[in-house]
């Protein structure tokens, strides 16, 4: 057979447009798949950009500087706020009618006073002498301060009279107000002065809820998991187990609430909005998905180490434990921390059991009432003062660090420890 | 071997059963409270919080904890039972029916004192930019019904525009912003608004004669885009409404109150809402909010008195009180001295 210089088919011009039109096809893929991230990282930046926007001011608060009197008789009578009004008028002598004053002891927040308290009770030498004190400014103060609140509008439809913007102006011209760090923010639990309310409370609650869940269903979950994947045997029985597992994986969250409704609070008689409750709830409810999670990483490790650790005679407990849970772990802790981080975020089973309130005492122990961060955040919003707006914005910042740090956490710990066959 | 593998799994879990049982009865006992718990409507809520933080910074009792449940849900849990388990005080932004009075007493729940603090305005506010119109709550029924009246049958909706119910109002689509149904403010504003605009179209009596049904048909809501149903959160529909111009928002007071920078309100009936015509019963869009204590639990919890005496006080709900500064309506001089001394004596209920 002569060798003719025929073309071999795969240079045939069929051949080539085919050829190009794979390409193509590949091309117009990445395209797609890259426009689809592109969207997805607008849409984040978008969010993220709207968030810190309307939340970073929060991070600041408004306080004003005074000139107090620790009078002896009322600070031993615990009457403090009159001193600290005092203090203001005599910055604007000018307002002397009882409309005028009112409108000046609005200046400072109703927590103010207990400063003062906090001070004396530091440093009772303070009894009797003048300070000079950085105070808490109302929120509405706050929020002027900050331009939120505009004064070129009559002043009937400002929350903020001519008489206050006059007595700011004065003092802001002195020097006398100042924008600080907000620390209340961070130490303190929940208040309907948003000048006084910090998410603090609810971080404690958060928390304790998460202990509970994680001291619960990590336990109950891998040893689940471990038994389901080496131990039992394949049968009907197994299969519908499995069956259900993957089911109350997809169960809506709001359905742990009611469950945790009827059984934690009406058939044990557990008290209310404790975070003992919450946790068994949350813990319900990551269990699937840690025995799901723990499955598949011990389906990851071959086969040829459980064979090898028998082989050399040691008993299937001592093959698991051993050897199979070690090399699994990764795979487990990055389904657990996931688990984790979405029972922080949650706040639809914690209506049913009434964790969804208003608790401003920060909780001590498991049975103490108390909420939780996402909870705090969907009050707040929900809130009518302009300034919890920002205060908002602050709180899911806080809650998206703590979200980004767990799944840091899960990528460091897989990378870290992850084994590849 | 795997029989024995299998037991210590077991003896695992019957441990941790164990554990959990241990856990769950400890909890148990510890249910006699030092702390106030209250629960119940939504709008009362703002302002039985602002009681309770400052009534926790009294330093002689722990702050109350309140729990935004709904009227409804608030009082299915007040009435279900006396013991430290259930709530003492149930905020109501309606008054208590007497059905759930019954459920109250089958449940031994027998005495409840009543407390009226205040009341809520409902108005629809629209953005600054706008130019002013009044409304009634005629021309609002028309706009947001399911079904209008016409020609003697009710039909679905035809009005698009403002100016198709009337020609005196703007040549602008209806778009309200307003609740969704599962809000307390929705329920308000079917009744006080709906309903009422409702009953002054005579004729609907002609063409839905069943009472029920008629009922159901003035409040039944159009769906087709007319009212927008946008979410619990206020707070959003400020920004749109200054954002939108052209459209209308559902709120109560207290929005109002703080966003009149923003924000204007309609007349409704030819009265604005004031704090002064909402106290003379002259701005019908008004509902009174109530507070239920539980008179068993007075003296058996510790607080429950000084906390509804502290509620009761001129400088908590009273005209220049701080509950106002919140957004509260507050009640007439009169009434409040009612409120005080049915506080003070724990009244008992009376329908």
């Amino acid at each position: 057979m002569s060798v003719t210089a025929t073309k071999s088919r795969y240079q045939s011009a069929e051949f080539a447009d085919r050829l190009r039109r794979r390409y193509a096809a590949e091309r117009r893929f990445r395209l797609a798949g890259m426009a689809a991230v592109g969207i997805a990282s607008l849409m984040l930046v978008v969010l993220l950009g709207s968030i810190v926007g309307k939340g970073y001011t929060a991070f600041w608060q408004t306080q004003i500087r005074l000139e107090v009197t620790f009078d002896k008789a009322q600070v031993e009578e615990g009457n403090t706020m009159p001193l600290l009004r005092q203090a203001l008028y005599a910055v604007v002598p000018e307002v002397t009618d009882r409309a005028g004053r009112r409108s000046l002891n609005e200046l400072l927040s109703s927590g103010a006073p207990y400063q003062l308290e906090a001070m004396v009770k530091a440093n009772p030498a303070l009894v009797g002498t003048k300070q000079t004190v950085w105070v808490l400014a109302d929120d509405e103060v706050d929020q002027f301060m900050k331009g939120f609140i505009r004064r070129d509008v009559p002043e009937s439809e400002r929350r903020l009279n001519d008489i206050k913007i006059g007595a700011l102006d004065k003092l802001a011209a002195a020097g006398a107000v100042k924008s600080a760090f907000n620390t209340t923010l961070f130490t303190a639990g929940d208040s309907r002065e948003p000048e006084q309310a910090g998410i603090w409370g609810a971080i404690v609650g958060s928390f304790l809820t998460l202990t509970v869940t994680m001291l619960l269903s990590v336990p109950i979950g891998v040893a689940a998991a471990v038994y389901l994947e080496e131990f039992a045997p394949k049968n009907r029985w197994t299969d519908l187990i499995e069956v259900n597992i993957n089911n109350l994986a997809a169960v809506p969250s709001i359905i742990f609430g009611l469950l945790g409704l009827a059984v934690f609070l009406g058939f044990f008689g557990m008290p209310r909005s404790a975070p003992l409750v919450g946790g068994l709830v949350m813990a319900l409810m990551t269990l699937p998905v840690i025995i799901i999670a723990s499955r598949v990483a011990l389906k990851a490790v071959p086969p040829s180490i459980r064979e090898a650790a028998l082989g050399v005679g040691a008993s299937p407990l001592q093959t698991v434990a051993h050897h199979v849970l070690p090399l699994a772990m990764p795979g487990i802790l990055t389904g657990t921390i996931i688990g984790m981080a979405r029972a922080l975020g949650e706040t639809a089973p914690l209506l049913m059991i009434g964790m969804v309130a208003f608790i401003v005492d920060i909780p001590h122990g498991l049975t103490d009432s108390a909420t939780a961060l996402p909870v705090q955040i969907y009050m707040w919003a929900d809130s009518p003062e302009r300034a919890f707006t920002e205060r908002t914005s602050a709180a899911i910042l806080v809650l998206l660090a703590f979200l980004i740090l767990m799944n840091g956490l899960a990528v460091f710990l897989r990378k870290k420890f992850e084994r590849r066959w | 071997m795997t029989t024995r593998t299998l037991t210590l799994t077991v003896a695992a879990k019957v441990a941790l059963a164990v554990a959990m049982t241990a856990a769950l009865s400890g909890a148990a006992h510890a249910q006699s409270r030092d702390q106030i718990r209250a629960v119940g409507s939504s709008t009362v809520f703002p302002f039985t919080t602002a009681v309770a933080e400052a009534f926790g910074k009294g330093g002689k009792f722990k702050t109350p904890v309140i729990e935004s449940t709904g009227t409804g849900g608030g009082l299915k849990l007040f009435c279900a039972g006396v013991g430290p388990q259930h709530p003492d005080i149930a905020n109501a932004s309606r008054r208590i029916k007497t059905s759930e009075v019954e459920q109250c007493a089958a449940n031994g729940v027998t005495q409840i004192t009543e407390l009226k603090i205040g009341f809520d305005g409902i108005a629809l506010a629209y953005s600054k930019a706008a130019p002013h119109i009044d409304l009634t709550t005629e021309i609002l029924w028309k706009a947001l019904a399911k079904e209008v009246l016409v020609g003697g049958k009710m039909v679905a909706n035809p009005y698009k525009k403002w100016s198709d119910i009337d020609a005196k109002l703007p040549n602008k689509d209806i778009e309200v912003l307003g609740p969704p149904p599962t809000s307390g403010t929705r329920d308000t504003f079917n009744e006080l608004v709906m309903l009422e605009g409702c009953k002054k179209v005579k004729e609907v009596k002609d063409a839905v004669p069943d009472e029920k049904a008629r009922e159901k048909a003035c409040m039944t809501i159009r769906e087709d885009g007319g009212y927008v149903e946008a979410g619990e959160n206020d707070n959003l529909i400020v920004q749109k409404l200054t954002a939108n111009p052209d459209s209308f928002g559902v709120f109560g007071y207290s929005y109002i109150d703080q966003n009149r920078d923003k924000l204007q309100c309609a007349k409704m009936d030819g009265e604005e809402l004031t704090p002064e015509a909402v106290a003379a019963g002259k701005y019908e869009l008004a509902r009174p909010l109530y507070v239920y204590v539980k008179t068993a639990h007075a003296g058996v919890i510790p607080g429950i008195r000084e906390f509804i005496a502290d509620y009761t006080a001129e400088k908590a709900f009273g005209d220049d009180g701080y509950l106002a500064d919140k957004g509260l309506i507050p009640l007439p001089k009169a009434d409040r001295d009612a409120a005080r001394a049915a506080a003070a004596n724990l009244a008992p209920l009376q329908l």
